[in-house]
This record gives C-alpha cells, structure tokens and sequence, in this order.
C-alpha cells in the first residue's frame, strides 16, 4: 500500500472491497427493481416521515451499494410504509415493497 | 421521367427533403396539415446554442423550397399502394400519384398538464418551455411580471414510466440553460435555479452555454428531480426536491416555474402510419430499416423518414437527417424503382 501520509477515518471513506455481494445478490433476486433507481431524489424530496427525522430511499439504495448496509436501514428506519414516493418514482418502482425487502434482507445478520 | 415525390409534413425536415430533391429534378408536392410552414421552428424565438434567432433559419428553409407544390391545411384523406408508388387521395380534394413517400411529421410537445403533480394549468405561475418561447417573441405573458425567483423543471414528460416515456427527449437540458440565460438577461435580479438528473449539453458549444449560465449569470443547478409544487396563498409556488448531492430535501419558494415538456411522436403523424401501416419502435415513433444504416428508410418500400418522426433530434441533426432522406429517395428511384422487371428482386436485395 502507498502511504500517502494522511489517515481516514475509515467509516466516512466508501470502500467498494466490502460490498456484500450475496446479500445484494439475494435483495435482486426479490427486488429486481433495486437495480434501476436513477438517484432522481424525488422519493426524499416527498418523504412524509423524512420532514421530521432524516429518512431517504435514494440515500438507502445508495448505501448498500457502497457498502454502507447499517447506514441504509438507518435511512429507513423511520418510514411509515405510506407509499407516497412509489407515487412520484420516475422508474415506476414499487417502493414499499423494496424498503421492506431492504430491511428484510439487511436485518437478518 | 420526373417522378412525383410526397411530403408529409412542412416542418423543418419536411421542407428541407422538399428543397433537396427539388433540386435534384424531382416533382415535389408537400403537404402541412396545420394553416402555416415551419413546423415547430415557426414557434420559436432564438435557438440554442448560438441564439440565432429562429426566423432566420426558418425564412432560410422557406427559401429553399421556393417552386415547391405546398399545400397547407391539408391532410391524407386514403392511400392506396399499387405495385410500385402510392395513390394518395388529399383532404384539399386533390389525388397525388406518388413514386416515394417522405414522412416528415415531427413531434408533439408533451402535454404538461398529464403531470398533475407540477399544476400546469392549475397553479397560476407555472408555464412550459414552449409558453416562454411564445413572450420571448411577442413580449407578453400574464405570468411573467418582473419575477425574483424562476425555476425550471427539466425532464418533463421524459425520462418518466409514469408518464409513458422512457426516453430522454435530447433537446430540453439545452433549451433550459438557453432560457435561464434568457431570464437573467431579461430579468437580472431574479434567482434562477434548474432542477435536473443529468445534464445532457452533448453538442457542439452547448457545454458553452452550460459554462456561460454559471460563470455569467449565476444560474444554480440543483441535482435532483422535481418531485412535487403547491400553491401558497399569495400566488406563488411552493417546489421540492431532493438536493441530492448534499443529501437532504429541498424546498423553495418561486414566482415561475418552467416545465421543460419533451418531446412525443405527432398524432397526426401517427394516423397517417396507420394509413400506410407503418411499423412504430417501443418509443412510439416511427421504425426505420436499420438505427446506424438506414435511418431514413422505413421497412416499407418506398417510404422514407426524416427529423422527429423518427425520435427527438435537435435541429441540426433534423436537417442533416432531411439531405440524407433527399439522398436515398433519390437512389431508390433511380437505383431500383425504373426496373420493372427485376423491382421485387431489387427490393429484396437492396432495400
Ligand atoms: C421546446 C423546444 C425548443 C427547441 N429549441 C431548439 C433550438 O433552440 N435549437 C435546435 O437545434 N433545436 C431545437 N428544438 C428541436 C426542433 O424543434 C426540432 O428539431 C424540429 O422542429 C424538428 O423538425 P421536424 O420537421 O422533424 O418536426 P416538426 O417541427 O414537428 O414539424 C412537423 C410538421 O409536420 C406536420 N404534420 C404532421 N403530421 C402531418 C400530417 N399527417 N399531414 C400534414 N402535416 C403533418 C406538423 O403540423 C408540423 O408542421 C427544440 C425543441 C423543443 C421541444
Ligand atoms: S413509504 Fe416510507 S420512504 Fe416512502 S414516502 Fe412514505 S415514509 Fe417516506
Ligand atoms: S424516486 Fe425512484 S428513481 Fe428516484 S431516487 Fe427514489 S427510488 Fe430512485
Ligand atoms: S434533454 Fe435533459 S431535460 Fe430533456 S429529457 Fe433529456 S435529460 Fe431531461
């Protein structure tokens, strides 16, 4: 390793090396449509539990992605299953229906 | 043999084909179904990226197609193939016997109101990309009085399941940054704000205007998609996002928000594909023989595409695609369609 002479705090730093593969592999396998989000924020933007504490599909889908799996159910932890983002979702994805599959695959260690 | 030749349409694709193969020696009869040429071009004040106006361009193609049989207001009543060309029966009483067959029907602007969560047509101060076109050249709009606060909405009606389009419409980043640099031009104290995902300035000096918009006129891009507006009580719009490159909701209050509504495949065009039965993509527009070899050949012999029919295209790209057309119309009826004898075998091998 080349030492460049300055440290990370190695929890802000997303590192693609740790990516849980499986876990992914088996979120795909229920939920296809976790492939297709397009970071629109348009889900965030309506979020009806997100006007009071910090709640974000694009941030959730994201996370995983970067190997940031506790940080994305946190992102959820606070959604009231309303479905008003599967509403606004330009790719037509059943948003619900993925958050429940995000923390059904997530929260089982 | 001067062969007649068909023109649907009397935009810029068709009037550019019509002047090509006029040219060329060709018997060019051209058909508008709305009361005026120039299609959408006769709708817009100055174009991206230079700014040149539009009559400019338009009075050029105009020009162009001088000694051309135009007919406005005139739509296909029925067209019958017979072995080679087309009977072609005119709204106007007038029946054309026609060697080729050029669509050039463009496209429809996107109706915003079908996007019922950004008000158009409900909220007061909200107004499409076409709406602004309309004050820059005539000067007036209720909608616009000396505003502080302007947003423009990209991606509507493109780049949406919900609204029945996966495509990206090509020409709205383009024409939003042009418009915002239009507003601060106009109105040099107002905010302007451009809500996008992408920004696509692919051509030739767009990232110019994109650079321009920024370093001149303090435009600000937000990364994130319009998701919902309300009205206040005082009349003005409430708009949020996701400002998803800090990560958090966004909220901000505007005087005018304008929709960049895209681009669909015309109606009208689409009736007379059905008339000629003329294959459609996913997309809804028209199919051609080959995306890279032959985009201006449909799969039916004979018939020939040209600008927007085929999908959106700037204006460039429509004129370049409308010689190219010229070019094959030209080669079919030399190349293939005076073989009598041998037409069905030509067709086979080289359409
Ligand atoms: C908001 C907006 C702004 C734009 N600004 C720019 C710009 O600044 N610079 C640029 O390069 N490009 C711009 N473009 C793109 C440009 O408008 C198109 O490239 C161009 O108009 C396409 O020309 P066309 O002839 O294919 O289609 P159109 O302009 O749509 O013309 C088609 C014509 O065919 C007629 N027609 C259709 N069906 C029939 C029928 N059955 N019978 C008879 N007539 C028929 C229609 O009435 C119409 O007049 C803009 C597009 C939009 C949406
Ligand atoms: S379903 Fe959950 S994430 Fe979606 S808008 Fe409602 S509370 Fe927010
Ligand atoms: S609205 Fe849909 S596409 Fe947009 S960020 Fe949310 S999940 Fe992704
Ligand atoms: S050109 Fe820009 S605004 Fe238009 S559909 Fe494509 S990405 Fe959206």
């Amino acid at each position: 390793m080349v030492d460049f002479g300055f440290g990370l705090v190695p929890s802000s730093r997303i590192n693609l090396d740790l990516f849980d593969k499986d876990k992914y592999r088996e979120l795909v396998k229920i939920e296809p449509d976790a492939r297709i989000c397009m970071a629109c924020g348009s889900c965030t933007a309506v979020c009806t539990a997100g006007k009071f504490v910090h709640t974000s599909l694009r941030e959730a889908i994201e996370d995983i992605l970067n190997a940031k799996n506790d940080k994305a159910l946190e992102s959820l932890q606070a959604c009231q299953l309303c479905g008003k983002c599967s509403m606004v979702c330009p790719r037509g994805i059943n948003t619900r229906h993925l958050i429940l599959s995000i923390n059904k695959v997530y929260s089982a260690k | 043999m001067k062969n007649n030749i068909l023109i649907i349409g009397g935009g810029p694709a068709g009037l550019e084909s019509a002047s090509q193969l006029q040219r060329m020696g060709y018997n060019v009869i051209l058909i508008e179904k709305s009361p005026k040429l120039g299609g959408h071009l006769a709708k817009w004040d100055r174009l991206f990226p230079d700014s040149v106006p539009a009559d400019e361009v338009l009075g050029g193609l105009l020009r162009g197609a001088e000694g051309v049989k135009c007919f406005t207001d005139t739509d296909v009543r029925a067209i019958n193939r017979l072995d080679k060309s087309y009977n072609v029966r005119l709204t106007n009483g007038i029946t054309v016997l026609s060697d080729a067959v050029l669509v050039a029907s463009g496209f429809d602007l996107f109706d915003a109101v079908k996007k019922e969560e950004y008000g158009y047509g409900v909220y007061d101060q909200v107004m499409t990309n076409a709406d602004l076109e309309a004050y820059f050249k005539t000067g007036t709009d209720r909608r616009i009085e000396n505003p502080g606060k302007i947003g423009f909405a990209h991606c509507v009606g493109s780049r949406d399941e919900k609204a029945g389009c996966r495509s990206c419409s090509k020409v709205c980043c383009a024409t939003a940054v042009k418009q915002a640099i239009e507003m601060k031009q106009a109105f040099p104290n107002a905010e302007v704000f451009c809500f996008y995902m992408d920004l696509r300035l692919f051509g030739r000096h767009y990232e110019d205007i994109y650079l321009k918009a920024q370093k001149e006129y303090g435009v600000r891009f937000i990364r994130g998609r319009v998701a919902e507006v309300s009205e206040n009580y005082d009349g003005t719009l409430l708009v949020k996002a996701e400002d998803t490159v800090a990560g958090k909701p966004l909220k901000v209050t505007l005087d005018l928000l304008v929709l960049m509504a895209g681009m669909r495949p015309s109606g009208v065009g689409k009736a007379i594909g059905d008339l000629l039965e003329m294959p459609v993509e996913e997309d809804g527009y028209f199919a051609v023989r080959s995306g890279i070899a032959a985009s201006q050949r449909s799969p039916i012999p004979g018939i020939f595409l040209a600008g927007a029919a085929t999908g959106p295209k700037t204006l460039p790209e429509t004129l370049a695609d409308a010689r190219a057309a010229a070019m094959e119309v030209d080669r079919y009826l030399t190349e293939i369609f005076p073989d009598a004898k041998n037409y069905k075998q030509l067709v086979k091998e080289r359409w």
